[in-house]
């Protein structure tokens, strides 16, 4: 067996077991925190009140506006200078559903202000309270055009948690990175790191399709080409 | 009986609706003409609240809103008297993620919390009713625009409404595809449903409506059983109203 092989092999177990115990949970715990986020942040942008939309708005300039490494620093390495210490974990959690939080609440607002003013008003015409209408009506089609942008955010997600290397969690990409201080082989190692995060992006791609495929059953729109 | 009494609407500084009153009796058909932006779609949407009047009254039955400048109404009451509308619009506005029978259900099962057998039940009666019982489980994307309308149909009398409002019903839809909808609104006439409707469709006023009420520029011009208006309209600005939508009908395409 050629010596590459053979290295990869001995190092698959510990990259895969980084990515299933930090990776993974960073990702889904923040991408599920941060959309609830992204949603009330929307909810707000879009009615109000009015003296939180400043205050949201401020919010997602300021994320946006930042290097998401510069957040993770100042959360990490910057805030127990003020008196706030937290662990690695927690604090690229912090990081991450602040990001997602900003991005997605753009994503919502912009799918809830794309379903037409006539489905409110049939909603509302049969009955049903603001509430009921934005859960029954509103809600279910606007999350089927959100899945793509969705998804874009949720597949970069996956590849951006590598930056909690940088704040000492140890998911996948630093555990390449001590086993690159011990073997000196960096070509090799980072090339399969490289391949897991390609691979945990393409499940979540073909998941994608069968989401849309799934939300899409009702017709009247163009599916993607197979 | 429906009642609207002074109601009127501005919206900034442009007024859409000024002083108008109008009743409406039960098992009554009303017919609301007049030319494009005179108000006849306004005057609709204040009666189901979906545009809130700047003043006036509103009444269904034994409830009653009224309504002034400058002052909020709660939203529970207008849902009160919301309730016991159903509307059908220009553009059928079906919900597209659920099927035609779910489409029926949704104001039973979320609103009123009827059990899903139960509203099924209902919604299927209705269904059959409109001619689209076969239908129940398609979804609106596959269904005409004669067929969406019906089912719209259903879905608004689904919560047996005092009064069903209908705003350019068969605007959206050819010929054909609008005698099915003016069919299916003239076999509810006949069985004494209670109807509102702004519409530019001659044929679909002068056959189901009882009263007609001419609108133009926010004003009510002519009002009166709906022979006599189209037949022998007393206002000039009815006569030429009138005389255009009889060409329309007669010519079409020249």
């Amino acid at each position: 067996m050629p010596h590459w092989l053979q290295l990869m092999i001995d190092s698959l177990g510990p990259l895969l077991w980084a990515a299933l115990i930090f990776t993974a949970p960073l990702t889904l715990l923040s991408f599920v925190l941060g959309l609830t986020l992204g949603l009330v942040v929307a909810l707000i942008r879009l009615f109000g009140p009015a003296p939180l939309v400043p205050i949201v708005r401020f919010y997602v300039w300021i994320i946006r506006g930042t290097p998401l490494l510069v957040q993770l620093f100042l959360i990490f390495y910057g805030l127990p200078s003020a008196g706030i210490v937290l662990d690695a974990f927690p604090a690229a959690l912090i990081g991450f559903t602040l990001n997602i939080g900003a991005y997605t609440s753009e994503i919502i607002r912009a799918v809830i202000g794309s379903i037409p003013k006539g489905q409110w008003e049939a909603a509302y015409s049969i009955g049903m309270t603001w509430q009921q209408a934005m859960r029954r009506t509103i809600l279910p089609q606007a999350a089927r055009v959100a899945v793509p942008p969705l998804s874009n955010t949720f597949i970069s997600l996956v590849k951006d948690t590598s930056l909690a290397a940088a704040i000492t969690v140890p998911e996948l990409f630093q555990a390449s990175q001590r086993i690159v201080a011990t073997t000196y082989e960096p070509l090799i190692l980072y090339i399969e790191a490289a391949l897991i995060y390609l691979a945990m992006s393409s499940v979540l791609s073909h998941l994608q399709g069968r989401l849309e495929h799934r939300l899409g059953r009702y017709g009247g729109y163009i599916e993607a080409h197979k | 009986m429906i009642g609207l009494e002074n109601i009127e609407k501005r919206f900034g500084d442009h007024t859409v609706l000024k002083n108008v009153s109008v009743e409406i009796d039960e098992g009554s058909v009303m017919a609301l003409v007049g030319p494009s932006g005179g108000g006849k779609s306004t005057l609709l949407r204040c009666i189901n609240l979906l545009e809130i009047p700047t003043s006036g009254t509103v009444r269904i039955g034994s409830d009653a809103l009224t309504f002034h400048p400058g002052s909020k109404v709660a939203t529970s009451a207008i849902q009160k008297l919301r309730r016991q509308t159903g509307m059908v619009f220009q553009n059928f506005q079906l919900f597209p993620h659920r099927t035609a029978v779910e489409n029926v259900m949704e104001g039973l099962t979320t609103v009123l919390k009827w059990p899903t057998g139960r509203a099924r039940e209902r919604a299927l009666e209705l269904l059959d009713k409109v001619g689209l019982a076969h239908k129940a489980d398609a979804w609106p994307a596959t269904l005409s625009g004669g067929q969406q309308q019906r089912v719209a149909i259903a879905r608004a009398l689904a919560p047996s409404p005092k009064v069903l409002l209908c705003d350019e019903p068969t605007s959206a839809l050819d010929p054909e595809l609008a005698e099915e909808v003016v069919e299916v609104l003239s076999q509810l006439a006949r069985e004494g449903t209670t109807m509102v409707m702004a519409t530019h469709d001659l044929r679909l006023a002068s056959t189901i409506a009882r009263q007609v009420v001419f609108l133009d520029a926010g004003l009510v011009v002519e009002t009166g059983p709906a022979r006599e208006v189209f037949k022998n309209p007393q206002r000039e600005r009815t006569k030429r109203f009138i005389a255009t939508l009889t060409q329309e009908a007669k010519g079409g395409h020249d």
